[in-house]
């Protein structure tokens, strides 16, 4: 590898380009509704993404009474469950988690980190959220449509999806779920391309790529990700949309329904699953890669110590990012495929346990004799790896064909994806809003809130999702809205399960603190001042907090080190800021 | 050329060449990109996605077209036209190819005159770019209708497999759509060009950016993009 930064500390390299014009808003309307500034657009993103998040969190409720109390809740038919669990699964995947850290996280921290004025192309990046918005609002019509939501599963498989059979597949539910995941994939392509153009090219004087914080690497990869995978979906939907609107046959075989030979011939339903889960495993990463970013800030911030191994974070992020485009079928094994397909696609998921594996060694390794502040973001830091850790181990078992076979469908599924791409990024998601809520808004979160929030989420969720793998193992399908007096399930099983539910349930309660706390604190919380945390990034030395239009004063900042200089010896603080240009004693990235 | 929307490069230092050149222009800072403006990078990056749109709509075609058990309409037969006395075989293609193709050598003087500074025939090339790519629109209509009456459908054809209809109107569709953004934008620039907003550096009315020449050159990249697809089009859903 070249040197190619020949300079000395004290070199201070010229601006490239000329200041981007910002775009000053005259009135309310523009500065607060239709607003181009990234941070105003990041809050009306995560706003929008928790309020829709709420939907998917009561319907998660109400899909655990009725497995629960199937009798007590004799109100909530198969057909509502399927409908709720679809749109629980879609909900949270697409217009919860892409939606927050993507349009939520990226547009708030990629041009505070970078040391932007804003986004490239602020215009592009307000009809991003809006077209978001339009699709969070199809999406949500499709519950008072004729014959309601679709309930085909988050996977949407034909034929069953646009078939009489499935709530919504000759209704309304299925036309509206494909149009507002096209929509949602134009809105999101205006806003990525929004990041990755800033991440790319807008950085400020000093700021190299592998001075980037973590965060924006995550972001950045898990974008480019997006916009490679998201247009299978798109052409899946669009092709679905043919199938079911003008009766064209790209995935419906000839088949028989009700006794009747229905208009299809000779299309391919595992052409849609191939499509669907070439978009659908890059997505579990386009979740986890912003989550591994922003998990490695949190603990280098709040553990005091430089990130362990930083070229090789940033490596694993593009690793994992490229890998995941290899390993779809796997979600595909019972679907049939030639056993040659199967080795292969089993032999390239567990190699992507190995940059994951880089990366847990380094989160540890990193505090590892750290200065650890046991603040709640961290708390939540901690809860991730161990959570990761072990949606991760279970993962092992589902990506090996032998032993996925028989865990396939069952709850042990279920189990297994939520540790991993639910409950995982969720908690960073927490430990994210508790570290950059002073930022956004200049108080701090309630402490007590907090803590009791953070303890119900993480001990709640392995009190759901721990008994679910022993569900899974003794053979419970998922999918099923009761089991009634079936043979092979021990009476324990339901046990189990009305314990679940109401572990969910008080997690749920514990999440109604968290968006009291959100509110609550912006008016009565402490007062927090620009840095709370003393952390080195740029965001916290912005001009003032929260950050003004145009993000930094007068001038940019420049850069002259990496982001993670806590603890240098000799140092007066012990955080020294990416754009302090003192004596710069290990600011190299190792 | 050299020159960037948001950029001249202030300082004059040499820069390392060839593979030493690339490694020092990505791992610095600022920009990855050296002398690629916002707006390229981002066209270029829409592209790439793009690609992948059309990539997924053809390999989804040629699986279909594989997997099918009933014969595949012989496309040499479905889009030959009778003229002179005899049918021949992909004539309105070719033509509409050549047509397209056309269209992007004109685009391509547009973007040369363009950074000459030549108003007029700059908003003259790109308004016959414009013509051709409507032309090329309306044969395509010309065809769609000309399969509609024969008895072409998206769920069934008289020939063979019925995903031969879907695909071709959702992929030609999917294009002509292509196309057809393209030619408004082409209107639009034009219009810009004509009346020298890219001269005075008149700002956007959404944007309140000072516009530039090299909304040119960025159209010119969608058009090139739209023409190549088009190529894989033809190769693969006529000769094939």
């Amino acid at each position: 590898m070249v040197d190619v930064t020949p300079h000395g500390a004290d070199f201070i390299p010229p601006a490239e380009v000329a200041e981007a014009e910002l775009y000053h808003p005259h009135s309310w309307w523009t500065r607060y509704v239709f607003s181009q500034d990234a941070k105003v657009i990041a809050i009306q993103y995560a706003g929008t993404a928790l309020g829709i998040g709420l939907v998917a969190l009561v319907l998660s409720w109400l899909m655990r009474l009725k497995l629960a109390f199937p009798d007590t809740f004799s109100f909530i038919t198969p057909d509502a469950y399927y409908q709720f669990m679809t749109m629980h699964g879609m909900i949270m995947v697409i217009y919860l988690l892409t939606a927050l850290f993507l349009g939520g996280f990226g547009n708030y921290l990629i041009p505070l980190m970078v040391g932007a004025r804003d986004m490239v192309f602020p215009y592009v990046n307000m009809l991003s959220y809006w077209i978001y918005l339009l699709a969070v609002l199809v999406l949500v019509g499709s519950f008072f449509a004729p014959g309601g939501p679709t309930g085909a599963g988050w996977t949407l498989y034909p034929p069953q999806a646009i078939l009489s059979g499935t709530p919504g597949g000759q209704d309304w539910g299925i036309i509206l779920m494909l149009v507002s995941l096209i929509l949602f994939i134009i809105g999101f392509t205006m806003g990525g391309l929004n990041y990755v153009v800033t991440v790319l090219q807008g950085r400020t004087r000093g700021m190299t790529l592998m001075r980037l914080p973590l965060t924006v690497w995550g972001i950045f990869t898990a974008t480019v990700m997006a916009l490679l995978a998201f247009p299978a979906l798109f052409v899946a939907c669009v092709m679905m949309l043919f199938d079911r609107i003008i009766g064209s046959s790209f995935f419906m075989p000839a088949i028989v329904e009700m006794g009747e030979q229905l208009p299809h011939n000779g299309g391919s339903p595992i052409m849609f699953q191939h499509l669907f889960w070439f978009f659908g495993h890059p997505e579990v990463y386009i979740v986890a890669l912003p989550a591994f970013g922003i998990v490695s800030d949190l603990i280098s911030t709040h553990a005091r110590k430089n990130i362990f191994g930083y070229r090789m974070m940033v490596w694993a992020i593009i690793g994992i990012g490229a890998l995941s485009f290899v390993v779809w079928a796997h979600h595909m094994y019972v679907s049939g495929m030639h056993p040659y397909f199967g080795f292969f696609f089993a032999t390239t998921t567990l190699i992507i346990a190995v940059p994951t594996a880089i990366k847990v060694y380094n989160w540890v390794l990193t505090l590892w004799r750290g200065d650890i502040h046991l603040t709640i973001p961290m708390l939540f830091a901690l809860a991730f790896i161990v959570t990761f850790v072990n949606g991760g181990l279970t993962g092992l078992f589902l990506g090996n064909v032998v032993v996925d076979v028989p865990l396939s469908d069952t709850m042990f599924v279920v189990a297994h994806f939520h540790m991993v791409m639910g409950v995982a990024p969720i908690l960073v998601i927490f430990g994210a809003i508790y570290h950059w809520y002073p930022k956004i808004t200049g108080r701090m979160l309630n402490e007590w809130m907090g803590r009791f929030h953070f303890w119900v989420t993480f001990v709640g969720a392995y009190l759901i999702f721990f008994p679910m793998h022993y569900v899974g193992l003794v053979g419970v399908p998922r999918r099923y809205p009761e089991l009634g007096d079936t043979a092979f399930i021990p009476p324990s099983v339901h046990t189990l399960n009305e314990f679940i539910t109401v572990a969910a349930l008080t997690v749920g309660f514990a999440q109604m603190v968290f968006l009291f706390n959100l509110i609550w604190s912006i008016r009565h919380g402490r007062h927090a001042g620009d840095n709370p945390w003393g952390a080195a990034t740029l965001e916290w030395q912005t001009a003032g907090t929260p950050p003004p239009h145009g993000n930094f004063g007068k001038e940019l900042p420049v850069v002259y080190r990496w982001a993670y200089d806590y603890s240098v010896p000799g140092a007066p603080e012990d955080f020294i800021p990416q754009n302090d240009p003192g004596p710069l004693t290990q600011g190299r990235p190792a | 050329m050299a020159e960037t929307t948001l950029g001249h490069t202030d300082h004059t230092a040499p820069r390392p060449q060839g593979l030493r050149g690339i490694v020092a222009d990505v791992s610095s800072d600022q920009r990855a990109f050296k002398n690629v403006s916002w707006g390229k990078a981002m066209m270029w990056i829409f592209l790439l996605s793009d690609t992948f749109v059309f990539g997924c709509f053809l390999l989804s075609y040629m699986t279909a077209r594989m997997s099918t058990t009933v014969p595949w309409p012989n496309p040499s037969e479905v889009f030959a036209l009778h003229l002179f006395g005899r049918d021949i075989p992909l004539i309105l293609i070719a033509i509409m190819t050549f047509v397209l193709i056309s269209s992007s050598g004109t685009m391509a003087m547009a973007v040369n005159f363009g950074y000459r500074r030549d108003r007029k025939k700059t908003a003259i090339l790109m308004l016959l770019t414009a013509a051709l790519g409507a032309t090329f629109v309306g044969m395509q209509a010309f065809e769609w209708t000309k399969l509609i009456t024969e008895g072409v459908r998206p769920w069934e054809n008289p020939w063979g497999a019925a995903q031969f209809g879907s695909s071709f109107f959702m992929i030609t569709g999917f294009h002509g759509t292509h196309v057809t953004i393209g030619v408004i934008f082409l209107l639009i620039i034009a219009r810009k060009v004509w009346r020298g907003d890219y001269d005075t550096g008149a700002r956007g009315f959404f944007t309140s950016r000072r516009g530039q020449y090299e909304s040119v050159e960025i159209m010119g990249l969608y058009w090139h993009f739209v023409d190549l697809v088009w190529v894989f089009i033809f190769a693969f859903f006529y000769l094939w």
